[in-house]
């Protein structure tokens, strides 16, 4: 026993480095898993605090283009509400009077605090959190694209899982051809996705765009994702290789929308039930 | 405590505020970052502690991983910095060996042996920090050409903030 604890003590040196590498890969490991509710990370008050502070400073040399882009989404949205009142006008709804389907989605909006795009794994800290009702797993989309998931919340803050993160899948569906796949982010660009599982008999096009399908209750139906910029298909191989230009330019977002789905609960619980877990 | 102990202190929150608040947003073309706050590790007294270092180096990690969402790989990658810089410092003394109570900077070194302390260090922290943020060898290209422009941005502040610093002017 003596012998044992003088070994050691006489390679404490390398104990200390083994037992502290320990607990840093298992913090990685904890950090990889989606939707942990963690403590230490960017939304913890006094970090989001003083990058909040940061990024008030830095805020000022964008202010005019932030400003362009909320002039342009106003006027698209009251476009977009005119031509509905005036469609609806002349229509006899019948199919939708259900209040719950009606409000499937509620948004809030919150400002982007604190946002990466070099790394492989990116995350984005915004300014709203469990007060504002926002929880893990909800859906993140800007005035022009889809953005991410909420990862894990604090009383005034959340982080988000960006979709420049290689971890991240979204479901997507081509528009043109209704055919559905997954846009996954590669780690380079962040400028440009890749869009997985699209088979080859699908006759692509440059400029096809490219939407969320809904199919996972996370984002809306039909949220853009981006636009098909390219697209080879390798002998032998099942899927066309596709790159896709993201909407949404990552390196200038400002402001994001949180989504609240009102009936995920719901379709979860049924496809548990007849389906099973799906992890 | 004394002068330097309080000095240590301010450099600490010096280099991990400078991080988080400035380099942090300073990515140039995204692939060069600047990791300036591994100077403070590199910077502490030659005599210190090795377990002492490496536990101050996984607090500082931890800190600087808070900011960048990344539990665990700062930390990782600085307590391994933390581990060999004593060796390190050992394998690479100058003739007559250090002055009591030095820090290794360049002024009082000189500039060859001070490139030949912290180039290695800075390169073995980069290749950790980024692989294990990549997850493995996965798009190596890339990585790799971040790790080197990652190196020679974080060398020059590093150069340019010790020339700023330093305490003996030589004129």
């Amino acid at each position: 026993m003596n012998r044992l604890l003088r070994f050691f003590y006489e390679y404490r040196a390398f104990f200390t480095f083994l037992v502290l590498e320990l607990i840093c890969a298992w913090m990685i490991v904890q950090n990889n898993q989606y939707q942990s509710a963690s403590y230490f990370n960017s939304s913890n008050r006094l970090a989001a605090n003083i990058i909040g502070f940061s990024n008030g400073v830095r805020e000022y040399f964008s202010l005019r283009d932030i400003n362009k882009e909320l002039a342009n989404e106003n006027a698209i949205l009251r476009t977009k509400l005119e031509q509905r009142n005036q469609s609806i006008y002349s229509l006899e709804v019948h199919e939708i009077k259900d209040p719950a389907i009606i409000n499937r989605y509620e948004y809030a909006s919150a400002k982007v605090v604190n946002n990466t795009t070099s790394f492989f794994k990116n995350y984005i800290t915004i300014n709203k959190g469990s007060d504002a009702g926002i929880k893990p797993g909800m859906a993140a989309i800007s005035s022009v694209g889809a953005v991410g998931k909420v990862k894990s919340v604090s009383q005034h803050y959340s982080v988000l899982i960006s979709l420049l993160n290689i971890d991240e899948h979204v479901s997507s569906v081509i528009k043109r051809t209704q055919n559905f796949g997954t846009v996954q982010w590669d780690g380079n660009d962040p400028r440009f996705a890749s869009l997985l599982y699209i088979p080859r008999h699908v006759q692509l096009l440059t400029g096809d765009t490219v939407v969320t399908s809904g199919y996972n209750a996370v984002f809306p139906e039909g949220i853009l994702v981006g636009i098909i910029r390219e697209s080879s298909l390798k002998e032998e191989a099942p899927f066309h290789d596709i790159k896709i230009e993201l909407a949404q330019d990552f390196t200038k977002l400002a402001f994001v929308d949180i989504v609240k789905s009102n009936l995920k609960n719901e379709k979860d619980s049924l496809e548990l039930k007849t389906i099973g877990d799906p992890k | 405590m004394t002068r330097s102990g309080i000095l240590l202190v301010f450099y600490f929150f010096f280099y991990l505020l400078i991080q988080v608040m400035l380099f942090k947003n300073l990515v140039v073309f995204n692939t060069a970052f600047c990791f300036l706050y591994v100077a403070f590790i590199l910077f502490l007294p030659i005599e210190i502690n090795v377990v002492a270092l490496m536990v101050i180096g996984f607090f500082t990690g931890f800190l600087v991983d808070i900011f960048y969402d990344s539990l665990g790989v700062h930390a990782s990658a600085l307590v391994t910095i933390s581990y060999l810089r004593n060796y390190w410092l050992g394998v690479i003394t100058p003739q007559g060996g250090y002055d009591a109570n030095s820090t290794p900077t360049l002024e009082a070194n000189g500039a060859q042996w001070f490139f030949v302390y912290t180039i290695p260090m800075i390169l073995l922290h980069h290749i950790i920090l980024f692989l294990v943020e990549a997850g493995g060898f996965q798009s190596f290209g890339y990585t790799s050409l971040k790790i080197l422009f990652s190196v020679l941005f974080t060398m020059m502040v590093l150069v340019l903030l010790q020339l700023l610093t330093g305490e003996r002017r030589r004129i």
